[in-house]
């Protein structure tokens, strides 16, 4: 197997539910979410890779263990070699230059009082980079540059307040490039945006992507993911039911879960409406994982074994990989 | 027969701290029929959610209102809340994004669809009990979870749960504010099903506010498409999708990614609203439009009713008019 910048292997990330007082008194035994249950995926430079899923699939937690903002109870995550879970507290810094996050929300993620040349200026303080005074000045518009927002004496001097959604969240780009990261990680970067200004900022990772930094884009949003991202991996309840191309996997889904979900996405073609496969209930709660295929209560074609056999991702006929018993 | 809802005219104004004045809603007007699905449309910002909470009465104090709210002919914005109060919730009632807001948090919800169906005289003690059990079933929570607390339901089953306390006294027009936003798409499915559900079984009027233009596209019968507070272009969803007259409509379908189409160019526009604290000269969109020309920047355009049931707000539409 070729080595890509981003190796997920097998990462398990659990977390404690607490077992108030009575639990604690009746020493009931501790019991733990498994938000991230065996998940393998990798990014390579000039790449972006999507993990979609609802709310509660793991996408988040597995971001954030790449990021080490959480630890990982197994498994591990190769970057550019090294192992990110058993990086020590003084290695862990240079990972994290080269590991940079994008937030959902710019309206959250910059500090209201620092103006646009703080806030992208900040990160090389943290990190001791940038050397001279001219030398930072020199990164941050060159960072400004690379969001397009241009010409950089237009914004340098503005507060948060000044800019509009899409500004914003360009200047927090911003502040994550003036580190030169090899890996982006960006959580939902559009959907706190204005439909209008959300492509420009899409086109703008595209760009960077294409410039050769590997991206790994955390998105809800099927539509966003298919148009934009080089491969896709379909999570539900911390699981990747499904991954492959981007297009292969929108054309030619395998897996039930990702059917349904196409199937439901609205589109903008009013004579398109066909009702879709509207699941029933909601994913359930992963402190209680279905057994076998964990799919198979909501499941429509699920079949006897489905309750007891757990499915792999494994190649289908279709090329990419899927994880269910009936492909 | 009269239209169901008519809205005329209508302007918002709201008192800043500054001492300035912000004109949110800038001469807004449609039509609602009897059991039709109407999408309000537009960014945030274009004054949709404005004008949903004035047909309502619901603005702050801060807010100053003008034009007419015509219900089945009655101007209910004439005399302010002694006309609009006997038709809130009764004729027309709403449902908010974030559903936790709209609901009471130390109440069941079945209780406070029982306040609701007593306050407003519709039915009471046992009967109002069984109302509510029966208008839960109707938006799909069993009746027995109608003693649960809104933080024991999930997102999707408290949006559900207001909107089966928007129904209690039977509207014939619901409202709906950004319903699915800040829900999984599964759970946007769901509730987008149980809205036409709804619509078809009880012959209720939607007014859908929302920027997700394929959500509209899905459920509704017409647009209303909104930018900086004035109604840019309104029609038939298909003709809307399929033959935009107004530059934004269609940039704003073109800006949207679609699964149908994962080659064409996802179009961004460039630049912001304008600001609406200050007059505007022209056709608000002038700037950011990509067909724009020397009249846009100094004359504001009408909205101009086109063949096929469908207005335009644009100097280009006129020309082909005439």
């Amino acid at each position: 197997m070729s080595t890509s910048l981003l190796e997920v292997d097998d990462l398990v990330v659990r977390y404690p539910v607490p077992r108030g007082i009575v639990g604690t008194i009746a020493r009931r035994p501790p019991t733990s979410v498994h938000a991230v249950d065996g998940v393998s995926f990798a990014v390579g430079a000039g790449e972006m890779v999507a993990l979609v899923g609802e709310s509660g699939c793991g996408k988040t937690s597995t971001a954030q263990a790449v990021m080490r903002l959480v630890d990982a109870e197994g498994g591990a995550i190769r970057f550019e070699g090294r192992d990110v879970t058993k990086a020590s507290v003084r290695t862990l810094r240079p990972l994290r230059r080269r590991i940079q996050m994008v937030y959902q929300d710019p309206y959250e993620s910059l500090d209201p009082r620092l103006r646009v040349r703080q806030a992208v200026e900040e990160p090389l303080a943290i990190h001791r980079l940038g050397g001279s005074r001219e030398e930072r000045a020199r990164r941050v518009r060159e960072a400004l540059e690379r969001v397009e927002l241009t010409p950089p004496e237009l914004y340098l001097e503005r507060y948060p307040h000044e800019l509009s959604g899409g500004q914003r969240q360009r200047v927090a780009i911003a502040a994550a490039l003036v580190l030169e990261p090899a890996l982006l990680v960006a959580d939902e970067p559009v959907s706190m945006l204005d439909v209008s200004v959300r492509a420009g900022v899409l086109s703008l990772l595209d760009g960077l992507k294409r410039s050769g930094l590997a991206i790994l884009m955390i998105t809800h949003d099927l539509s966003t993911a298919a148009r934009f991202a080089d491969r896709i991996a379909v999570m539900y309840l911390g699981r990747i039911v499904e991954e492959g191309p981007a297009a292969a996997v929108v054309r030619s889904p395998q897996h039930p879960y990702t059917k349904a979900l196409l199937s439901v996405v609205p589109r903008r073609d009013p004579r398109e409406r066909h009702g879709g496969v509207v699941l029933r209930g909601e994913t359930p709660d992963a402190v209680r994982i279905p057994s076998g295929c964990r799919f198979h209560p909501r499941c429509p074609v699920a079949e006897g074994r489905c309750r007891v056999e757990e499915p792999l991702l494994e190649p289908t006929a279709a090329g990419h990989r899927a994880a269910c018993l009936l492909t | 027969m009269r239209p169901l809802l008519q809205v005329e005219d209508l302007h918002v104004w709201f008192d800043l701290a500054d001492g300035g004045e912000l004109h949110a809603v800038q001469g807004v007007g449609f039509t609602l029929e009897r059991g039709e699905r109407l999408g309000l449309v537009g960014e945030s910002g274009c004054g949709k959610t404005t004008t949903a909470l004035a047909v309502l009465g619901l603005l702050p104090p801060s807010a100053s209102v003008a034009g007419r709210i015509l219900l089945e002919g009655e101007d209910v914005l004439a005399g302010g809340e002694a006309t609009i109060r006997p038709h809130r919730w009764v004729d027309v009632a709403i449902v908010f994004q974030g559903a936790m807001n709209a609901l009471n948090p130390v109440r069941t919800v079945g209780a406070q669809i029982v306040e609701a169906l007593e306050l407003h005289g519709v039915a009471h003690g046992a009967a109002a009990r069984a109302e509510a059990g029966a208008l839960l079933e109707a938006v799909g929570i069993p009746a027995r979870r109608g003693g649960r607390f809104p933080h024991e339901l999930s997102g999707g089953m408290r949006q559900r749960a207001a909107i089966a306390m928007a129904l209690s006294c039977k509207p014939k027009v619901l409202i709906a504010d950004e319903p699915t936003t800040a829900l999984d798409v599964m759970v946007q499915a769901q509730i987008l099903e149980l809205l036409d559900g709804l619509c078809r079984d009880f012959g209720l009027a939607l007014v859908l506010v929302t920027h997700d233009l394929p959500v509209v596209a899905q459920l509704c019968d017409r647009g209303v498409v909104m930018y900086a507070g004035r109604v840019v272009e309104q029609g038939p969803v298909e003709v809307l999708y399929h033959d935009p007259q107004h530059p934004y409509t269609r940039l704003l379908f073109a800006a949207t990614p679609d699964l149908d189409d994962l080659e064409g160019p996802v179009v961004s526009i460039p630049g912001a609203p304008p600001r609406l604290d200050r007059p505007l000269a022209g056709c608000p969109f002038a700037p950011r439009c990509d067909r724009v020309f020397d009249r846009c920047t100094v004359e504001a355009p009408a909205l101009a009713a086109l063949p096929s049931g469908r207005a335009a707000a644009c100097h280009l539409t006129e020309a082909v008019v005439r």
